[in-house]
């Protein structure tokens, strides 16, 4: 073959001393379509942002190896140097404006102008818009793509699946535009809209557009694309024409293979037997019930409408005294479910603990009923960072509970200074958090002691249901096992139930009895952590693990 | 269904109350219909000039612009100017303009780069913004002007020989644009007791049967007003008035494609404050008297609570909203202190009512604007789960 379109060599970036891609070489030819997977944090992102020239990439000190450009040495500093050597990428959360119509969005900054006089004593800025010839050319490039939108038709006003179109439409409207990225453009698309899209990706492909098309559906990415690379932290591990993979395959080059395995972590005493719908496709073993162990939280047909972590539908069980772990991609609603169970955004559905029902959208009806939350976000939700540490662990306590006070309730109430430094001061001891004792601030600790702080917090609360979300995120390996061993001790000890929601699966599945993986909104499956990895891959992948397992053969 | 009609009331509400309003008051005032159409078409005149100026500011996404206040006071400073030199009629008015221009433009553009920190936040900052401005437009009035600033007209300077006094006749200017082509609508019966009414000199006269009574008709003014219309509908079909619709609705998608979004805010705040200038300017000569100290922070509130009155909202307004604001509004003015005095006695109410209405309009706008905000938002998350999650 001639030069090809797009060659990176040995691609490689850190962010402050933490190495993210390392060595990432491949090339695309024009009209090819390249399948580009790998799990979160597995490089995509930056890679993307490497060739889109990002001001994020250049002010963290650029990147390692070179981008090619039909044989040229290209370097981009802004995303408008790579619009103007024909690279177009949508986004996946949509960049439209929705009071403009179809066309307005299409030709967006590129409108076409009529000739004025005036133009010439400014800028063009002036001239007024030529709307029959937009509308020309907005159809032109809908009608490349096989759809039938109306040019005319608002935004706002369209079916999910039109906006996507609409995003397309606008990358190929550009002349120049010769690679198109495009990042899970199909995950807002009900099937038959994903069907349409891919073949429009084909007849673009025909006309020699190269597409790289990132998704989390591997059985899209198998039967659109020719060659998938996967990537896995920070490294690409294959580079293969898809023919050549089975999806199960790819699910398990993503995850990685079994050999990082520890411990297997104890199955739950006396096999919790499921009875909800989810993993009643999952479970096909016999249903056992020989002892009936009440499930401590019951959640049906949940949905939370949490900016970024939508929760669409779950239904899940949890038993008295397990760890289960809810894990999945960012975004997908992994985080949603804990935070709308605790109130923190708007939810419906119904949640039963230990069978009675939980007002939800009030976080006071939940830490009542002594359920306790762990935010993923610790600085903002976690912790007062100004206050002293005896503060912080007995705070909530103190909101809900009434305890570490002193005096008449509702006539007259101080705190109980003296109790609440000797509580800090216990957990201090126990869960082993360097400070200079219960008056240091909050904000002073390191990112792990912080998190132990979090957890007293909740401890403190005596709780029946823990709720935990991503507890080592942002913090250091050491302090990682040492937060995870706190976890197990506690739950050994208390018979707590504890809900874990990580985006790092090998953690999960390395503490929790059972995980559940969250896809789209939705369970995708519950499966025991001592499954192999890849099946948790599958599920992650939004295949369901019958079909996934019936089609490897 | 139901969230449609609540919808078309909430977006209507406003300018049906006054409509209802006047409805009573009219009738209560006793006045003339043709001495309340000369008033209205005074009231068009003198302000719509001043609240088109807001136009622009809305459709770029930056909410009502509290900060056209600078442009009134650079209009005022060049009055003050050919007051001094005593430049009088057209040429004295068009001189005023060339003034202000250059520092409604300055002023402008750093009421823009301020507006541009404070994103999201430019209602009040703008607001707060005027404060500031007014301050530094005293000390330039009330001390530089007659000391550093060369003025020399003893009418216009306080007695201790620098800074202007608290009212400067305009008497030069007052009336030259609204009198350029003299226009009178009468009766068929009044027509030769009017007719002295210009001073003996010519005049357009239009005769129409069922008039009792005469109008003088503002023509120059209007029509420069209507220039204006056009203006702004010109501007809204070229590429930067679609820029500016673009960053009125999504600053972040107008960013990534590209348009210099920044520079477009900071070109829309000095459009609208150049064109205060100017409204304030042909405001003035309406009045015949520019109150140094107050006028301009009158030019500001009273100009949007019209808008809102019309019906606009902080994120919408048109061209229709501007003038049936001028015309409710005004209308309620004119109508309510006689409607009160004839209705409970006391004249007092009219000029109560107006004050609490302009404040009671603006907040209540701004409270409608949050809250509809907050709703859009709810919906757009409730879409992202589909509608298969169920309610």
């Amino acid at each position: 073959m001639s030069t090809p379109l797009l060659r990176l060599d040995h691609i490689g970036k850190e962010f402050y001393g933490n190495r993210v891609l390392s060595d990432i070489t491949f090339d695309i030819s024009a009209g090819e379509i390249i399948g580009l997977v790998g799990e979160n944090g597995a490089g995509k992102s930056t890679l993307l942002n490497i060739l889109f020239g990002m001001p994020v990439i250049s002010s963290t000190g650029g990147h390692e190896g070179t981008i090619q450009i039909d044989g040229k040495t290209v370097h981009f500093t802004s995303p408008n140097q790579a619009l103007a050597h024909g690279i177009g990428m949508v986004h996946q959360e949509f960049s439209l404006i929705p009071g403009f119509t179809a066309t307005e969005n299409i030709l967006l900054n590129r409108e076409v102008l009529n000739d004025s006089s005036m133009s010439y004593i400014f800028s063009d800025r002036v001239s007024t818009l030529n709307r029959t010839a937009m509308n020309d050319r907005a159809r032109a490039a809908i009608n490349t793509l096989g759809v039938d939108i109306s040019p005319d038709m608002v935004v706002s006003e369209m079916p999910v699946g039109y906006k996507q179109f609409i995003e397309i439409a606008r990358e190929i409207d550009r002349k120049n535009t010769r690679l198109l990225f495009l990042d899970e453009p199909t995950a807002v698309l009900t099937e038959q809209e994903a069907e349409i899209l891919i073949i429009a990706l084909q007849k673009l492909a025909k006309k020699g557009i190269a597409i790289v098309f990132i998704s989390h559906r591997l059985s899209e990415v198998k039967q659109l694309c020719s060659r998938i690379l996967v990537l896995r932290d920070g490294r690409l591990v294959t580079d293969q024409p898809a023919t050549e993979l089975t999806t199960r395959q790819i699910a398990s080059l993503m995850v990685g293979r079994e050999s990082e395995r520890r411990e297997v972590p104890p199955e739950f005493p006396e096999e919790p037997v499921e009875v909800s719908n989810a993993t009643e496709v999952l479970e096909s073993s016999p249903k056992k019930k020989k002892k009936k162990i009440r499930p401590a939280l019951k959640v049906e047909h949940l949905w939370v409408d949490m900016p970024g972590e939508t929760v669409r539908d779950v239904s899940f069980e949890v038993m008295k005294g397990e760890i289960f772990g809810i894990g999945g991609l960012a975004g997908h609603g992994k985080l949603g479910i804990p935070n709308g169970i605790m109130g923190l955004y708007p939810s419906g559905g119904k949640v039963l603990l230990k069978g009675r029902k939980l007002t939800l959208n009030k976080p006071r009806a939940a830490l009542g009923r002594k359920m306790a939350f762990v935010s993923e976000d610790r600085r903002g939700v976690g912790l007062l960072l100004d206050e002293p540490l005896d503060w912080n662990i007995t705070f909530t306590a103190m909101q809900t509970q009434g305890r570490f006070l002193l005096g008449i309730p509702y006539i007259f109430q101080m705190r109980n200074e003296h109790a609440m430094k000797k509580e800090a001061r216990k957990f201090i001891d126990s869960l082993g958090i360097k400070c200079t004792g219960p008056n240091q601030l909050a904000g002073e600790l390191s990112g792990g002691n912080q998190q132990k702080v979090c957890l007293a917090k909740a401890f403190v609360l005596r709780p029946d249901v823990l709720l935990i979300c991503e507890p080592t995120r942002g913090i250091d390996i050491g302090a990682k096992t040492l937060v995870l061993d706190t976890l197990k001790e506690y739950n050994r000890e208390n018979g707590t139930t504890i809900i874990i929601t990580s985006s790092e699966l090998e953690e999960l599945r390395s503490v929790c009895n059972r995980v559940a993986i969250v896809d789209e909104g939705r369970i995708a499956g519950i499966l025991p952590a001592s499954s192999p990895a890849e099946e948790f891959g599958m599920l992650m992948m939004g295949e369901k693990p019958r079909t996934g397992l019936s089609a490897t053969e | 269904m139901i969230r449609k009609l609540f919808d078309i009331i909430a977006n209507n509400a406003v300018p049906a109350v006054f409509i209802i309003i006047s409805a009573f008051a009219i009738p209560l005032s006793g006045y003339s219909a043709s001495y309340l159409i000369q008033e209205m078409l005074t009231r068009i005149g003198r302000n719509s000039f001043l609240i088109l100026s807001l136009l622009i500011p809305i459709m770029a996404g930056m909410g009502l612009n509290f900060g056209m206040v600078l442009g009134a006071m650079a209009g005022q400073i060049g009055l003050l100017f050919i007051c001094d030199w005593g430049i009088v009629g057209i040429p004295g008015m068009v001189l005023a303009c060339l003034i202000g221009t250059p520092i409604a433009i300055v002023l402008g553009i750093f009421c823009g780069h301020v507006l541009n920190r404070a994103k999201g936040r430019e209602m009040v900052t703008s607001y707060i913004l005027g404060f500031f401005i007014n301050g530094v437009y005293q000390m330039v009035v009330l001390y530089l002007m007659g000391w550093i600033i060369p003025i020399t007209n003893p009418a216009l300077l306080l007695s201790r020989g620098y800074g202007v006094r608290n009212a400067v006749s305009l008497l030069g200017i007052r009336g030259v644009l609204d009198n350029l082509i003299p226009t009178i609508i009468t009766g068929t019966q009044g027509a030769g007791q009017f007719f002295n009414i210009n001073g003996g000199k010519s005049f357009i006269l239009v005769q129409l049967p069922f008039l009792e009574g005469a109008i003088r008709i503002p023509l120059a003014t209007l029509i420069v007003i209507g220039l204006f219309c056009i203006f702004i509908m010109w501007f809204r079909k070229t590429k930067l008035g679609q820029d500016m619709r673009a960053i009125g609705q999504s600053q972040a998608v107008a960013d990534s494609a590209g348009i210099p979004v920044n520079r477009t805010r900071i070109i829309a705040i000095v459009i609208s404050t150049v064109l205060a200038c100017y409204g304030q300017i042909i405001y003035l000569q309406n009045m015949g008297t520019l109150n140094t100290y107050n006028s301009h922070d009158q030019a500001g509130m009273f100009s949007i609570a019209a808008l809102l009155i019309g019906g606009a909202s902080v994120s919408r307004a048109t061209i229709a909203n501007v003038f049936a604001g001028v015309i409710l509004f005004h209308l309620m003015f004119i109508v309510a202190p006689v409607a009160g005095k004839n209705l409970i006695g006391d004249a007092q109410i009219g000029e109560y009512f107006r004050v609490f209405v302009s404040y009671g309009i603006i907040a209540i706008a701004l409270v409608l604007h949050a809250w509809r905000r907050n709703r859009e938002r709810e919906a757009a998350r409730r879409s992202l789960r589909g509608n298969k999650g169920g309610e």
